[in-house]
């Protein structure tokens, strides 16, 4: 029969790059520069505590908002770490992770044909769930020159009628580019003058290497029109067990329930209760984390303008952003030639936006002795 | 140097002792010569006693495997020096391993080494257990070591993670 598409799915951007993923995820003995995730294992005392609780017999449904253990503990964590107040029943929800809860709030907020800023290059979700909501994104071009930030003027300039919120991710995945507080104070000004929502990203926060993490919505006056999004799967390595959290306003909170509720019922149990394990007891391994992210930060920017091609030192999470434009290769061109003949792996820009050719993201969430090897086949790949 | 620089040198040399200098240098963003020096002082004043390799006996070829035991020793302290004495006369033999003074019902914790039972047994019996002062010896063979200084000794299980992802 004829399979008919809905006409939002089929006219989203196809994953062009999916055949380069499956020719990647297809070939043996690759050293990958291409993962979204620590190459970590999660902690043992909080996959510790997962085991445990699956021998407690902990293998229900919990709350729709997540358990309010986890809640109260997300809570006391944000106002210890950096002075944000939220009520733990009214302003919190535990997610699936932070894919999920961005994917709540555009449905939340959005009505067709509302608008969205969304960065270039971001992570590659953000258009999509924009899209799915009925919105229309509007791309803001974030460039080297600048280290990949967005400006306040940029932002200023791109707010018309219809636009609802700003997305922003820091620090950024692909880029690593974060902000300082100076810098957000300065985008909170502007965004707080024309009333649209922020929907904030940060769950990088804890691999800030230059300088503090600030929260946008930590910042004066500014708790009513931020969505605060986090997880636990970069800061403590637990992508598999699926926990993000949102905070805000219980109007917007209350709305993403509300779809949170009829779709995913609410986040599963093991990764809640191991999640809340990681707030107790985690803060050493992120530091340890943390030291050694850094310390492979300093080694592959160096590297890899060391081989000629220009990369800018990132301020956070763990992926750099070098330009290939020398090679007078695409992105794509790129990426397939050096996995071929040499098996590096890394994703080719092309994948963040139509902006980002020219560019690879390398990921240094791998060993020190793969990363001096990549960066040698890359330098003889590069010949 | 900085505080918390030395640090993170015996960090990165606590994990991998055959790391150079110059390797250090990049990770950390010292310049060579500090890290070497630095290293010389960290060398010089005691910090590093010496770089070891740790070996998993189970995976050497049959019959280089050594026979290690845990031993308990109760310890008459004496006068003035209490249990330093014997300790040093213990832990001077090249068969005493390692050896801790310990709380609770016994005294000296010792590790000795030896080729085969036999040997470990010998020395126990004409060395330590004779020796003055000492009121009782408990000992345990290893059978079998999991973790050492650390390290699991188990090869690591095939990893899980993609090759590539967003």
């Amino acid at each position: 029969m004829d399979h008919k598409i809905s006409k939002i799915v089929e006219q989203m951007a196809p994953s062009g790059i999916r055949a380069f993923f499956d020719l990647v995820l297809g070939m043996k003995d690759v050293i990958s520069l291409g993962v979204g995730e620590p190459d970590f294992v999660t902690p043992w005392h909080i996959r510790e505590a997962a085991l445990h609780s699956i021998e407690e017999g902990y293998t229900s449904y919990t709350s729709n908002k997540g358990m309010p253990e986890l809640r109260k503990d997300i809570v006391h964590f944000l106002e210890h770490r950096y002075g944000m107040k939220y009520d733990w029943n009214e302003e919190v929800l535990i997610t699936v992770g932070v894919s999920e809860g961005l994917d709540l709030v555009m449905r939340a907020i959005l009505n067709p044909g509302d608008k969205v800023l969304v960065p270039e290059p971001a992570y590659v979700s953000y258009v999509p769930t924009v899209q799915l909501a009925g919105g229309e994104a509007i791309i803001l071009k974030t460039s080297i020159e600048n280290n990949f930030k967005l400006t306040a003027k940029q932002i200023d300039g791109a707010i018309t009628k219809g636009v609802r919120a700003l997305m922003i991710n820091y620090p950024c995945n692909p880029t690593g580019a974060s902000y300082t507080r100076k810098e957000l104070l300065e985008i909170a000004r502007v965004v707080k003058k024309h009333g649209i929502l922020i929907i904030s990203d940060e769950v990088y926060d804890e691999l800030t290497y230059d300088f503090d993490h600030t929260p946008l919505a930590s910042l004066p006056g500014m708790k009513d029109h931020v969505i605060y999004f986090n997880g636990f799967s970069k800061s403590y390595a637990m992508t598999g067990f699926r926990i993000g959290y949102a905070c805000g306003p219980a109007k917007i909170l209350g709305a993403m329930t509300k779809i949170h509720q009829y779709t995913m019922l609410c986040a599963s149990i093991t990764g809640q209760i191991a999640a809340s394990e990681a707030l107790r007891h985690g803060a050493k391994s992120v530091e340890e984390m943390k030291r050694e992210y850094k310390r492979r930060r300093r080694f592959i920017v160096d590297a890899l303008n060391g081989i000629g091609l220009d990369c800018h030192m990132p301020e956070g999470a763990f992926y750099v952003f070098p330009s290939i434009k020398k090679t007078g290769q695409k992105s794509m061109e790129f990426a397939t030639g050096l996995l071929n003949k040499k098996k590096v792996a890394l994703v080719p820009g092309i994948a963040f936006g139509p902006s980002c050719e020219g560019y690879v993201r390398i990921s240094y969430a791998s060993s020190y002795e793969n990363l001096k090897e990549a960066i040698a086949r890359i330098k003889s790949y590069l010949g | 140097m900085k505080e918390g620089s030395m640090d993170e040198i015996l960090e990165i040399l606590a994990n991998d002792a055959r790391i150079t200098a110059d390797e250090i240098a990049k990770l950390t963003g010292k310049s060579k010569e500090a890290v070497k020096k630095a290293i010389k002082h960290l060398e010089g004043n005691g910090t590093i006693v010496k770089y070891k390799t740790v070996i998993n006996p189970d995976m050497m070829e049959t019959g280089k495997a050594r026979v290690r035991a845990l031993i308990e020793v109760g310890v008459s302290p004496q006068k003035n020096v209490g249990f330093d004495n014997v300790a040093e006369r213990m832990y001077s033999f090249p068969e005493v391993t390692s050896c801790y003074l310990v709380s609770g019902t016994y005294d000296l914790l010792l590790v000795v080494e030896g080729d085969d039972i036999q040997t470990v047994s010998n020395f126990i019996a004409s060395k330590l257990s004779p020796m003055e002062h000492v009121r009782s010896t408990s000992t345990h063979f290893l059978l079998k070591k999991y973790k050492e200084d650390g390290q699991v000794l188990k090869k690591g299980r095939n990893k899980k993670r993609l090759n590539i992802s967003y």
